[in-house]
């Protein structure tokens, strides 16, 4: 059951995927085209999934909109999962103080209130940030601010490696620790880092919709799940308007996907 | 502006054809808990709201008319070229401890009031030169009120200052107490007020309970006296849509200021309870930062402080779709700083600038900007890129400044829409200047042009778009300034109206601020609340709470 679901959610990725990689193909619209006739127009022929209050057609917004977050989320639950891998190898690995102090950075981080300051951080960049650069920058800082929980996790791991007998022989026979983290730890905590990229990804998804809400993260008129999400904020307009969750659909649809598509066996590591 | 006009007209002649019955609770809600009960230090809304509905004033601003009507003073004489009002007071009236209200109350309000120590928001208003105000008490029944230099629009200042019980608050204020004297703590019973209600029961973060004053002086045609409700029970809510939900649930009967969403919300769930009232006293506008040590590029200033410039910018917005597209048509394109709302400043000369590209265009090419690849450039080869920050979480303003930002693109120039938590806001706007434009509101609550002085002032650290000048920096500055000084100081109405009058040419003119809609006033009123006469003046729906009435 957990294979095929998981070959399920493997295949709607690819779809989603496919879908809005080739958005400027299927997109009936550009997404910041306003068509000022027809603001908040039901779903139609010429808007398959209405328009947006400004008269933004909703399905090419959501189209590119997924495409900038499916390409960016991944890109910076990569880079968590990498600062996460050298940090906590380092802190499993080498253990005593320099081990503790590294986790003591990570627990420092995780009890930051995170959300208060993201929104420092962007009320202080430069007023002039395009929108391409603001998406960029958010999704930077998210991945830069991502490496605490999972570097915790590969600590974990890496400290079961540090007393295995592999590690007593590499010792042993005179290899250098930079050698042995390289070749040894991080190649045995590939299934971690995989599945703690995986969980990464729709955190890092669900964030930049969290922003999105409070107006911040990716700037007008470029579409993100966050801002098309703001959609839903109001529930008379959700009432009145139905299709407007679509977005939502679609992020519950993707993050599913996302944490199915993860090997069960990896979760248990 | 028929259409919207009728479903106000219908429901008003619904509402005045029924007869009054007496008692019942009105409830509605205030966005949080008053910060005092304190009448003189009342500087936020829901401490207003409270300070409205149990204090009793001299004169009252009729909100429909817009003219002053006569309260505790039956009529009032103005003289020595506007430094002198002896008002007759009106006899028999009682405060809501059933003691006698008497000249020697108005002679220690004023005296309160205008106490430099207290810093009255109210009373400040009315200390317009140096020295003291003098009050005469020629009878319990005549007091003379004489001020150091003329005060412009007396009466008008009057409306908000409520009547304070001598015998009461004498004592507190000899011991150097006042500051402290009614605050949230208090007990209801130690409360003496004229107005139509007072206080009875307040619960933090809960509600404001207030009860019918035995003694209010006021009583209807057929001789009984008012007001008709038992009580008025002001619920704590800041939530916007739980607001809409309880009064949809018959839980509230008024709401004072929806905005365009919520309206059509309420307008297809109960029709005749939603009321668009026209036009508001609020302008939604956009500067431009003209500060000289702002942290910005020198360019850039250069074209922010050019009146060519801003006013190619205006004639780049199209308001109409402003007001079509983000208020469904519930807003009209602004002209200048006083909306059509205003019917006793408002300069009707003034039309809206026309959506023109074309002469946008033709604006930025004599001033030797040129256009090419779709980029518009200055003089010396920049592109004409800014950024705009609105407040985050406004959604009308974030849909506006989206929308002018594809006004903008037509003729070349690129904006970037940035939202910032209001915090951040305002610290750019009035503390490190690090901003280029800005898109906000503004909230007029007083008609009188004195109100705005804050803002017109060039010295003023309101006058946003270059605040606290030590002297006005342009020609036009300093004539608004002459206006603006020349005006505050003139007993004459028609004198101060064309004043006032050239003050909005002036800020037409050069367009510090370019103003880009008037919203609509949208209020609800339930249909078993009686005798409402709701008007576009703040406090839109309750103004007349004496003659309100709730059918059972």
């Amino acid at each position: 059951m957990r294979v095929a679901l998981r070959r399920i959610a493997i295949g709607v990725l690819i779809t989603v995927y496919g879908v809005c990689l080739a958005a400027d193909v299927l997109a009936p619209a550009g997404y910041a085209t306003q068509f000022r006739d027809s603001p908040g127009a039901p779903p139609s022929r010429a808007f398959p999934l209405g328009t947006d209050e400004l008269g933004r057609d909703l399905l090419s917004r959501l189209l590119y909109g997924t495409r900038l977050s499916l390409v960016l989320a991944p890109a910076a639950a990569l880079l968590a999962t990498l600062l996460a891998a050298g940090a906590g190898s380092l802190a499993g690995y080498a253990g005593g103080w320099l081990g503790a102090g590294v986790l003591r950075v990570a627990d420092l981080f995780m009890s930051l209130p995170w959300l208060f300051l993201l929104l420092t951080v962007r009320a202080t960049l430069p007023l002039n940030t395009r929108p391409e650069d603001s998406v960029l920058i958010t999704f930077l800082l998210l991945g830069l601010l991502g490496w605490a929980a999972p570097a915790c996790v590969v600590a974990a791991a890496a400290g079961t490696l540090r007393g295995s007998e592999f590690a007593l022989h590499a010792r042993a026979s005179g290899v250098s620790n930079a050698r042995f983290i390289l070749v040894q730890v991080l190649p045995n905590l590939k299934p971690v880092l995989l599945a703690q990229f995986w969980i990464a990804v729709p955190v890092f998804i669900l964030s930049e919709a969290n922003l999105g809400l409070l107006g911040l993260g990716v700037g007008e008129p470029l579409p993100s799940w966050g801002n098309l999400l703001r959609g839903l904020e109001s529930l008379h307009a959700l009432q009145t308007n139905p299709w407007l969750a679509a977005p939502a659909a679609l992020l519950l649809i993707v993050v599913a996907c996302f944490h199915l598509v993860v090997p069960l066996e990896d979760y248990s590591k | 502006m028929r259409p919207r006009l009728l479903p106000v007209a219908v429901a008003l002649a619904a509402t005045l054809a029924a007869p009054a019955q007496t008692g019942g609770e009105l409830r509605f809600c205030i966005r949080a808990d008053p910060k005092t009960f304190n009448p003189v230090l009342v500087n936020e809304e829901p401490s207003e709201v409270v300070r409205y509905l149990t204090g009793g004033v001299l004169m009252r601003v009729n909100r429909q008319s817009q003219q002053v009507e006569p309260e505790l003073a039956r009529s009032w004489k103005i003289s020595d070229g506007g430094r002198r009002i002896t008002l007759d007071l009106r006899p028999g009236v009682r405060f809501s401890d059933g003691s006698p209200f008497t000249a020697e109350d108005v002679a220690f309000t004023m005296q309160v009031y205008t106490d430099p120590e207290l810093h009255s928001p109210t009373g400040d208003p009315l200390r317009t030169g140096p020295g003291k105000i003098q009050t005469v008490v020629h009878s319990p029944g005549r007091v003379s009120i004489v001020f150091p230099a003329p005060v412009a629009g007396l009466e008008r200042l009057l409306d908000q200052v409520a009547i304070l019980s001598s015998r009461v608050l004498r004592s507190i204020y000899q011991q150097g107490q006042f500051a402290s004297a009614w605050s949230l703590n208090m007990k209801p019973a130690e409360m003496a007020v004229l107005g139509p209600f007072h206080l009875a029961e307040y619960k933090s973060g809960s509600y404001v309970l207030l009860a019918r004053n035995p003694h209010y002086w006021k009583q209807d045609s057929a001789g009984r006296r008012l007001p008709y409700l038992d009580s008025v029970r002001l619920l704590i809510q800041q939530n916007r849509d739980l607001e809409l939900l309880r009064f949809i649930r018959g839980e509230i009967q008024l709401i004072n200021a929806l905005d365009t969403d919520l309206f059509d919300a309420l307008q297809r769930k109960s029709p005749s309870s939603a009321l668009d009232l026209g036009p508001s006293l609020e302008t939604e506008q956009l500067w431009f930062n003209q500060v000289a040590s702002a942290p910005i590029p020198a360019h850039k200033k250069e074209w922010f402080r050019s009146s060519p410039f801003r006013r190619a910018i205006s004639e780049a917005i199209n308001r109409a779709d402003l007001c079509r597209v983000v208020y469904r048509n519930r807003a009209t394109p602004a002209a200048g700083p006083i909306s059509p709302a205003n019917r006793v400043w408002v300069n009707e000369t003034l039309k809206a600038a026309a959506f023109d590209p074309g002469s946008a265009l033709k604006r930025l090419r004599a001033e030797g900007f040129t256009q090419s690849a779709g980029v518009l450039r200055d003089a010396r080869g920049n592109p004409v890129e800014f950024s705009v920050i609105t407040n985050s979480g406004n959604k009308a303003r974030e849909r506006m400044a989206v929308m002018v930002q594809q006004d903008l693109a037509r003729i070349g120039i690129r904006l970037n829409v940035v939202t910032l938590d209001f915090p951040s806001l305002i610290e750019r706007i009035t503390r490190t200047f690090n901003y280029e434009a800005c898109l906000l509101g503004l909230t007029n609550v007083d008609p009188d042009p004195n109100g705005q002085m804050n803002i017109w002032l060039s010295s003023s650290s309101n006058h946003q778009w270059n605040p606290s000048l030590k002297r006005p920096e342009t020609k036009w500055e300093a004539e608004i300034d002459r206006l603006m000084l020349a005006q505050a100081s003139e007993p004459s109405y028609r004198r101060r109206k064309a004043q006032f009058d050239k003050v909005q040419e002036i800020v037409c003119q050069e367009a510090p601020f370019i103003y880009l809609v008037y919203k609509n006033s949208l209020a609800a009123v339930a249909s078993s609340v009686r005798n409402a006469a709701p008007a576009a003046l703040r406090p839109q729906t309750y103004w007349n709470i004496e003659r309100l009435a709730l059918s059972r």
